[in-house]
């Protein structure tokens, strides 16, 4: 499995894309195939202050809700509205389906984060 | 298989088999609702009850009325504790004469068999475990039928619902088959010797006849939402030591006119008194999905229950739950509210079963 390396990676199954200021953020290919089929999608609205490393909201599959956390602060400018009536977007296409798009408090903050050889790596050594 | 497991009171156990090979929650459902699935419910335990005196040991150790089964019958029983709430729910197969066989859950196998042992002392009558003898491997769905009956020479079209025969399957001679299950759908449970060979090789020969009807392997996460849609209770969500049978609302499958069985005293009591809970089937008519164990409240907001079991459901399409509320909630069609992540998401009290399988035509 190649994790796309145009973007950065947290331990806890998000990724994130930024261009500028702004950024895209959405769970890896690895927490949809470990969540199985998803069916809901809870997201902050527009304008929303997130926090790095804190919850900002949740995905369910059929067996189970998981907490979403933010890889890094920002204001959340748009959310993607399909997931609310298609969230199985998200298994089929988790590196494309973006949940929303963020602009950055501190871009500085992605550097801390992990690369696409990174994340793969700690996927092989979490199972 | 590549299957994500799960650690169940202790037993490894499937979740769900992979989306590559066409599987996930999911699909495996709806493989059931429509064409057909296997489950390996080796977990499940069996308990032997034979001698001259096994029906009367039964019938003091179970709630329903075993005098009824004929030889190569099963019924829906639940063993209980005196003060009348659950040991366990079990399916009693009669398998001949004095010949009894209770297959219980798996998280309670041992308290299951120790209970049956230290009340059925007094009775001429044999005790044995077997749990650790069978694989049970449940085919469940409609086409179940057309995937057995490729596998061996009992004719399974006089097998009726909750009956049970003998036949080879897999060139396996003399195995049990009962056309029973935990799926609200027609199909069959066998049980096969628990040698790890030979259980492996009837599961792929099962996997190979199915090919043409599409059959997948499904995990305990389709068997929950299954049985959900179905109203099945699951063993400390709908039924516990805490829970009596009325409040269960499995009083049909409580023989009251049998003048003893254990438990009995205090439901009389209990149903004189009067129930102030039951168990009611919720569905959500806001965004959001109840969970085992959410808070249920009222239009005001007040507590005044909890979800036993609450899941998206996949035939029907619509997240459903079990709860138990005060009865003067229990009415179809009373709005309530569950709480989920702090906010109160609106709820209606809804008929169950939520799913009733179609009569055959």
């Amino acid at each position: 499995m190649g994790y796309p390396t145009d973007r950065k990676y947290t331990k806890e199954h998000e990724w994130i894309q930024a261009s500028g200021t702004s950024a895209a953020i959405g769970i890896t290919d690895h927490a949809q195939e470990a969540l199985g089929d998803i069916v809901f999608v809870e997201l902050p609205k527009v304008g929303a202050e997130l926090a790095a490393g804190k919850t900002f909201g949740s995905v369910e599959s059929v067996k189970a809700v998981s907490d979403l956390y933010a890889p890094a602060s920002g204001t959340v400018t748009e959310v993607n509205n399909e997931l609310a009536t298609s969230p199985e977007n998200v298994n089929k296409d988790p590196h494309g389906s973006w949940m929303m798009k963020i602009t950055l408090k501190n871009p500085g903050e992605l550097d801390g984060l992990l690369s696409s050889a990174d994340y793969e790596k700690f996927v092989a050594e979490e199972i | 298989m590549l299957a994500k497991m799960v650690d169940f009171n202790g037993w490894d156990m499937p979740v769900e088999y992979p989306a590559s090979i066409g599987c996930g929650i999911i699909n495996e459902h709806m493989a059931v609702r429509t064409g057909v699935g296997i489950f390996d419910v080796s977990h499940m335990g069996d308990i032997r009850l034979a001698g001259p005196q096994a029906l009367a040991a039964v019938q003091h150790i179970s709630m329903n009325d075993a005098s009824r089964l004929a030889v190569g019958q099963a019924q829906y029983s639940a063993l209980l504790y005196p003060q009348g709430t659950f040991v366990d729910d079990v399916i009693v197969h009669r398998l001949g004469e004095d010949e009894y066989l209770l297959v219980i859950n798996a998280g309670t196998r041992e308290k299951d068999f120790n209970w049956v042992r230290d009340n059925t002392r007094q009775f001429d009558c044999a005790v044995e475990n077997l749990s650790d003898d069978f694989t049970q491997i449940a085919i469940q769905g409609p086409k179940a039928v057309n995937v057995l009956q490729k596998l061996t020479d009992a004719d399974l079209s006089a097998v009726k619902f909750y009956w049970v025969t003998r036949g080879t399957v897999c060139g396996l001679k003399n195995i049990l088959i009962a056309r029973t299950g935990y799926t609200a759908e027609d199909g069959f449970e066998i049980y096969v010797p628990a040698d790890e060979a030979t259980s492996a090789r009837v599961w792929n020969e099962i996997l190979n006849a199915g090919k043409e009807f599409s059959l997948v392997p499904c995990g305990l996460g389709a068997r929950n939402t299954l049985r959900l849609e179905g109203k099945l209770p699951l063993y400390s969500h709908e039924i516990s030591d805490t829970i009596n049978v009325w409040e269960a609302g499995l009083d049909r499958f409580c023989k009251m006119e049998k003048p003893e069985f254990v438990g009995r005293a205090a439901l009389e009591k209990a149903k004189s008194e009067g129930v102030t809970r039951t168990l009611v089937g919720l569905e959500m008519v806001e965004r959001g999905i109840a969970r085992d164990g959410y808070k249920v409240l009222d239009g005001g907001a007040r507590e005044i229950g909890y979800v036993t079991s609450g899941s998206p459901a996949p035939f029907l399409k619509k997240n459903i739950a079990l709860a138990y509320v005060p009865l003067e909630f229990a009415a179809v069609g009373t709005a309530l509210k569950v709480e989920i992540r702090g906010q109160g998401v609106g709820a209606a009290v809804v008929p169950t079963p939520f799913y009733r399988r179609p009569k055959k035509a």
